[in-house]
């Protein structure tokens, strides 16, 4: 960690490499964020719909519960295990094949700090972006909340849209996106970790990835039920 | 110069190099041979800084790579350039660009003057046609040709090159190995070979240093090699038919005159 952290030799070429991984990691994982997201806010609105029915319930429940799971978990830690399955195994694949390649000696051997030119660019593109892919995600579950009474006649729009501006507090997005960011650190550093420390062949990196996601998904678990009680405990 | 004296190297108790000294000279090219197994590649990357050695001293020009900090080793790194026997290219960059990273690291030359050493670099392995193309796009050999070029850009003093010919076949391996010694030649460098390849040993071997189980068991040149009384080195040089035939036609010659 301490080699990852430590000072770039070439601050542009840092920052060219840097804008690469945005692309990369973030901007191309913009579709199946929105895609899941669409589809799971649909799904929230009408199980909602179907479970909490009753005349003694306010009209706009089904919007107030659907934004708050779509802010408080769906939009960092739910999107962060499906980033950390391809974001995760994409950086664990990646910089493990360099290794076996030679192309990390290879860097070693003109004198690149190779932890901290292939790990940092990641760890900060990942950092940076996810707030933006969770507000991306939100955004799209609400949207797919609002397909399902415009397509599916669930409910009206105004009954979903006085639930979604009901006593809305604008800390939970701030804790969704400090959540995220932690997230992001998380999968980015441990993919990246398992990815740089693998020895063998084609069958140690795709161990070394699988390996990755499990345990990018383990500790996002656990750091969710942490920082859920920290920030709003 | 690169001065090697009493390496030794083991790995989990298993001595993998016993006490090895060698000297490598500039401008010509210094081949260190042995069957797989024998230590070669732990030889070179202990040399090249990637493994560090238990005993000895490693003296680049004089100076100990081993009592180095860190910043005194990356600054001496910055002399070498290594062709690893991948190639190693960076897969996500083209051919063109695998050759300005070290530039763009580590010179202080204008863009303009970049690319034009790159350009150059590529111009002397002659594969300027394929500068815009990606290392998966192109053929073993080539891969090879970008690594000499890639090595050569920064005007290294001191070239590595770990089985350069592994996976070429007879008549690119001839290309690679001219290659490699012209251009040692060309810059006066300290050029060190990993190889089993004798085709390789024949061609450009002014130095030779023969690797047996992690001991140095011959040094001489490539008019020495055929008559060592050595069975290890022996086995090694004759394993192959051809080399057996060429030993008789040389004693042939020499007999009639």
């Amino acid at each position: 960690m301490g080699q990852v952290f430590s000072r770039p030799e070439r601050i542009k070429i840092y920052f060219k490499e840097f804008t690469k991984e945005v692309e990369k990691l973030g901007v191309n994982s913009i579709g199946i964020v929105v895609l899941i997201s669409l589809f799971i806010g649909a799904v929230i609105a009408v199980q909602i719909k179907l479970n909490i029915e009753s005349p003694w319930m306010p009209r706009w429940t089904v919007g107030y519960v659907t934004r708050e799971i779509l802010v408080l978990e769906f939009s960092s830690a739910i999107m962060c295990l499906i980033l950390a399955g391809k974001v995760g195994s994409n950086i664990a694949s990646e910089i493990g094949t360099m290794r076996v390649t030679q192309q990390i000696d290879a860097l070693e051997t003109m004198g690149i700090n190779s932890a901290c030119f292939l790990i940092l660019p990641k760890i900060a593109a990942l950092m940076i972006f996810i707030p933006l892919l969770v507000t991306f995600g939100i955004a799209a579950g609400i949207l797919g909340a609002y397909a399902t009474c415009w397509f599916g006649h669930i409910m009206t729009t105004a009954d979903l849209e006085a639930g979604i501006q009901y006593e809305f507090k604008e800390w939970y997005i701030w804790c969704s996106f400090i959540k995220s960011i932690f997230f992001a650190f998380i999968i980015a550093s441990v993919s990246a970790f398992f990815g740089y420390t693998v020895k063998g062949g084609s069958n140690e990196v795709g161990k070394a990835s699988t390996d990755s996601v499990v345990c990018c998904s383990v500790l996002i678990l656990f750091s969710d039920l942490i920082l859920t009680e920290v920030l709003m405990g | 110069m690169i001065e090697v004296k009493n390496l030794h190297k083991s790995f989990d108790g298993k001595n993998v190099l016993n006490d090895i000294s060698a000297t490598f000279k500039d401008g010509i090219t210094n081949l260190i041979i042995g069957q797989s197994g024998s230590g070669k590649t732990v030889f070179m990357k202990c040399i090249v800084g990637l493994l560090t050695p238990d005993n000895g001293e490693l003296l680049y020009d004089g100076r100990n790579i081993l009592g180095m900090g860190k910043n005194e080793k990356k600054e001496l790194r910055k002399e070498m350039g290594m062709i690893f026997q991948s190639a190693a290219l960076f897969d996500s960059m083209t051919v063109f660009e695998n050759v300005t990273f070290p530039l763009q690291m580590f010179s202080n030359m204008t863009l303009r003057e970049q690319i034009r050493r790159a350009l150059f670099c590529l111009e002397r392995v002659n594969l300027l046609d394929a500068k815009n193309k990606y290392p998966g796009e192109i053929s073993g050999g080539m891969q090879k040709r970008v690594a000499i070029a890639r090595a050569i850009s920064l005007k290294p003093k001191y070239l590595f090159c770990d089985e350069p010919n592994s996976g070429l076949d007879p008549k690119t391996s001839l290309v690679i190995d001219d290659l490699i010694h012209s251009i040692t030649q060309e810059y006066n460098m300290t050029t060190i070979i990993n190889t089993h390849d004798m085709n390789s040993v024949m061609g450009i071997g002014e130095n030779i240093i023969y690797l047996f189980n992690g001991n140095k068991e011959w040094e001489g040149n490539k008019e020495e090699i055929f008559n060592v009384d050595n069975k290890n080195l022996n086995d090694f040089i004759f394993a192959s038919d051809l080399f057996r035939k060429v030993k008789k036609i040389e004693e042939g010659e020499s007999h009639n005159e």
